[in-house]
């Protein structure tokens, strides 16, 4: 699986262009979404997006404020439907399974496909419980030991562990916005996901938080699919492998992040990461 | 001419001619300001307030004080004027006896203002006529000096404030202190009205405790409320332990917190959580006209179609026990034309609205970050709301059933009518229990006289209710506290 040589992705990166897209058989991509288009009410937010996210990689989504970068993310765990008035057309595959398929809940789907917020939000209980939340609500553990390993593990990777394993007891509201972000990201992982998402999880951190998890989210891209939305140019810069530019609810260009960034082939996209507007 | 017009007219004519004088003065102010301010700007010192600031300003001062010297006259002119009259009293009066004279002076009174309650002046003592007539004397002075002072305020008043409108007046930070005055005039309304009450509660209380141990009214088991009217009567000496009415009344509520609780929080989980806006918009409001209904119709339902269902069930319950258990004599359910669970049952139905909108409020005050957090990691509504929802607004939901409580033992109207009289301690719900409120009523209405045990223990019993409810209202607002800081 380890195969990611830069022709490859570049490769995969022109299969974008082609609508058409053709069968999901490669196993580099993750998630594969073609011609999705988001509603809410009468006002359409997403214009046919056709994007491939690829597997053990860091894709960022970029585009000024409202350019519907956050709606793609939550129609990748169908967040979307917990939005009244909110409809999705076009077909978003995981794994090569339609998310919208019958067969799919899209409760047992939010277990795979993991989220962060902009902001903290961890819940009202103490750090433990946090972490262990998702694990009990899916049974993820036969036992307290087995739980705790769960936790510790968790907490490792989300390289939290080391700051807070004297005091897991304490509420997880108790610490500070980094922390309770690498927290949520510790949360999310002892769900054991394919997939993470994102959504401008630095906008509320102080710069030294935002190295923190930067650091962490070069760290998980070994093991999962992330995606992530980001205002800062220079943090897709930073972390991402993939750039996706979105404006006004299109997809506007997408390919390997040193190229979005060094040689963009659309003007807007240049004129965005220039600053020239957004 | 004064003296025919009557007190409450004259003080009506008074405060029209106040509002057309605020008016007038309102507009001189206004206007002097604007001439002010055409003249200034050659004079390069600009206005500090705008006109209209001016003109409020020039009102006040105008129509302020002389209202408040008409307030104090139509408060307590009469009262004032009277007093005077009396305190010159007619030799007479001196030998009578202290009810006689409270009587003699009640009858010169309603002379004074011209009879029409019943009194005839041939009919009573001389004395209390040449009192009459000096307290129509004395009132008559009363209204020219009010009708004087007020006139001369309004005119000073007027003068001052069109002398002083100058460019540097802050005519705005004036207008804005007396707004800032009146409100908290108003407020300070409502504080005064409180502690009137309690202190009053307070004072009658006491004297209770003067003749009642209070020991006996804390802890006593038996109340009867009755007291000798002659000292060898017998069987009618008085019992005051307030215990079975607080049993009574704490059985009510519990019965009522069994319905309400359940029903109002998951009615208010449902509403916020799972239906949907349209669902939501019919039946919230649906659901609030309940608060609306008066309680004496919910008392009346309680008595005429609940008390004899209730009834009816007890003994049904009554003959399949006794069946079950044929060793046992007499009834096992003593079944009451009034019960304990008719009233409770109604409050619950009553107190739902409470408890639901109360609740309903605090879990939407959970923020949305925390379901949308719980249903990202893939756990269901019913998964969010049992485990982050609830726990997070568990204290918000606490204090909206104290609030519940507090109300539920303060109800009279239902308990009134389906509870029963009969103060007793007992653990059958269909059994007839009184309550403090049903007490208090009891006591206060009909011929009563305000000075023996009987009719005092009411205070007693008010003082404790008002003492229980604080109780629970400061633990509502105090948990309520703990939980605004927490999402803060």
């Amino acid at each position: 699986m380890n195969r990611v040589d830069h022709a490859a992705i570049k490769a995969s990166d022109s299969d974008v262009r082609r609508p058409d897209g053709g069968p999901t058989a490669d196993p580099r991509i993750k998630v594969k979404t073609r011609g999705v288009s988001v509603f809410y009410g009468d006002k359409q937010a997403l214009f046919g997006v056709d994007l491939d996210i690829d597997e053990k990689s860091v894709t960022a989504l970029i585009g000024p404020s409202g350019c519907g970068k956050s709606t793609y993310l939550r129609c990748i765990n169908r967040m979307n439907d917990t939005i009244e008035g909110c409809r999705i057309e076009g077909s978003i595959e995981i794994d090569g399974e339609d998310i919208h398929d019958r067969s799919i809940d899209p409760v047992l789907l939010r277990a795979r496909v993991g989220m962060v917020f902009q902001k903290p939000n961890p819940f009202p209980k103490s750090i433990f419980d946090n972490v262990a939340y998702g694990a009990r609500i899916h049974g993820l553990a036969s036992s307290r030991k087995e739980l705790e390993e769960i936790v510790q593990s968790s907490l490792e990777k989300a390289g939290l562990w080391g700051e807070v394993k004297d005091r897991l007891g304490q509420p997880g509201t108790s610490l500070s916005g980094g922390q309770q972000q690498r927290l949520v990201i510790a949360r999310a992982i002892a769900v054991r996901p394919d997939v993470i998402l994102m959504d401008e999880p630095c906008s509320a951190l102080d710069p030294i938080a935002t190295a923190k998890i930067e650091e962490l989210i070069d760290e998980l891209r070994f093991n999962y699919c992330i995606v992530i939305v980001t205002h800062s140019m220079a943090q897709a810069a930073r972390v991402s492998q993939k750039t996706a530019f979105f404006h006004l609810g299109k997809l506007v260009e997408t390919g390997p992040t040193e190229l979005i960034f060094t040689n963009p082939r659309e003007s807007r996209t240049q004129d965005y990461i220039t600053g020239r507007f957004g | 001419m004064l003296e025919q017009i009557a007190h409450s007219r004259l003080v009506l004519i008074a405060l029209s001619a106040l509002v057309v004088w605020a008016a007038t003065l309102f507009l001189l102010g206004r206007r002097r300001a604007v001439v002010l301010a055409a003249s200034s700007i050659s004079g390069g010192r600009q206005m500090h307030s705008r006109p209209n600031y001016h003109g409020y300003f020039a009102a006040l001062l105008a129509a302020g004080p002389a209202f408040l010297a008409l307030a104090f006259y139509a408060l307590f002119g009469q009262a004032l004027a009277d007093r005077i009259a009396i305190s010159d009293l007619p030799a007479d009066f001196s030998a009578l006896s202290a009810f006689e004279r409270a009587v003699q002076i009640d009858a010169a009174r309603a002379l004074a203002e011209g009879g029409g309650s019943g009194v005839i002046a041939s009919e009573q003592p001389p004395a209390v006529g040449t009192l009459a007539t000096a307290m129509e004397r004395s009132r008559g002075g009363a209204k020219l000096i009010a009708v004087a002072v007020a006139i001369a305020l309004a005119v000073l008043g007027a003068a001052i404030a069109l002398m002083r409108i100058k460019p540097a007046l802050r005519a705005r930070t004036m207008v804005e202190r007396v707004i800032g005055g009146l409100l908290m005039l108003c407020s300070g309304v409502a504080i005064a009205t409180t502690a009137g009450i309690v202190l009053s509660l307070v004072f009658e209380t006491i004297r209770f405790f003067g003749e009642v141990s209070p020991l006996e009214f804390m802890f006593g088991l038996k109340w009867s409320a009755q007291t000798q009217i002659r000292p060898d009567q017998i069987g009618s000496s008085g019992a005051f332990g307030a215990v079975p009415l607080l049993f009574g009344s704490l059985m009510i509520t519990l019965i009522a917190m069994l319905v309400a609780a359940p029903v109002g929080l998951f009615a208010a989980i449902y509403l916020s959580e799972y239906a949907g806006p349209r669902f939501r918009a019919t039946v919230k409001p649906i659901l609030e006209v309940l608060a609306g209904v008066p309680t004496v119709v919910y008392g009346f339902f309680a008595l005429l179609t609940v008390a004899p269902a209730i009834k009816a069930f007890g003994e049904w319950l009554n003959r399949v026990l006794m069946n079950l258990f044929p060793g046992v004599e007499g009834p096992i359910i003593d079944a009451q034309p009034t019960s304990a669970l008719a009233a409770g049952l109604v409050m619950g139905v009553m107190i739902i609205p409470f408890v639901s909108s109360l609740s309903d409020d605090v879990i939407n005050a959970a923020p949305q970050s925390l379901r949308d957090g719980s249903a990202a990691l893939g756990a269901t509504r019913a998964e969010t709301i049992r485990k982050v929802i609830l726990p997070a607004a568990l204290p918000g939901i606490v204090a909206a059933l104290l609030l519940a409580v507090s109300r539920a033992i303060g109800e009279t109207m239902i308990v009134v009518m389906a509870a029963g009289q009969r103060a007793q301690i007992t653990a059958n719900p269909f059994s007839d229990v009184t309550t403090i409120t049903v007490q208090i009523v009891d006591l206060l209405t009909g011929d009563t006289e305000f000075d023996s045990p009987k009719t005092l223990s009411a205070f007693a019993l008010g003082f404790g209710l008002f003492l229980l409810t604080l109780l629970f209202n400061v633990i509502a607002q105090q948990v309520v506290k703990a939980y605004r800081e927490k999402y803060e």
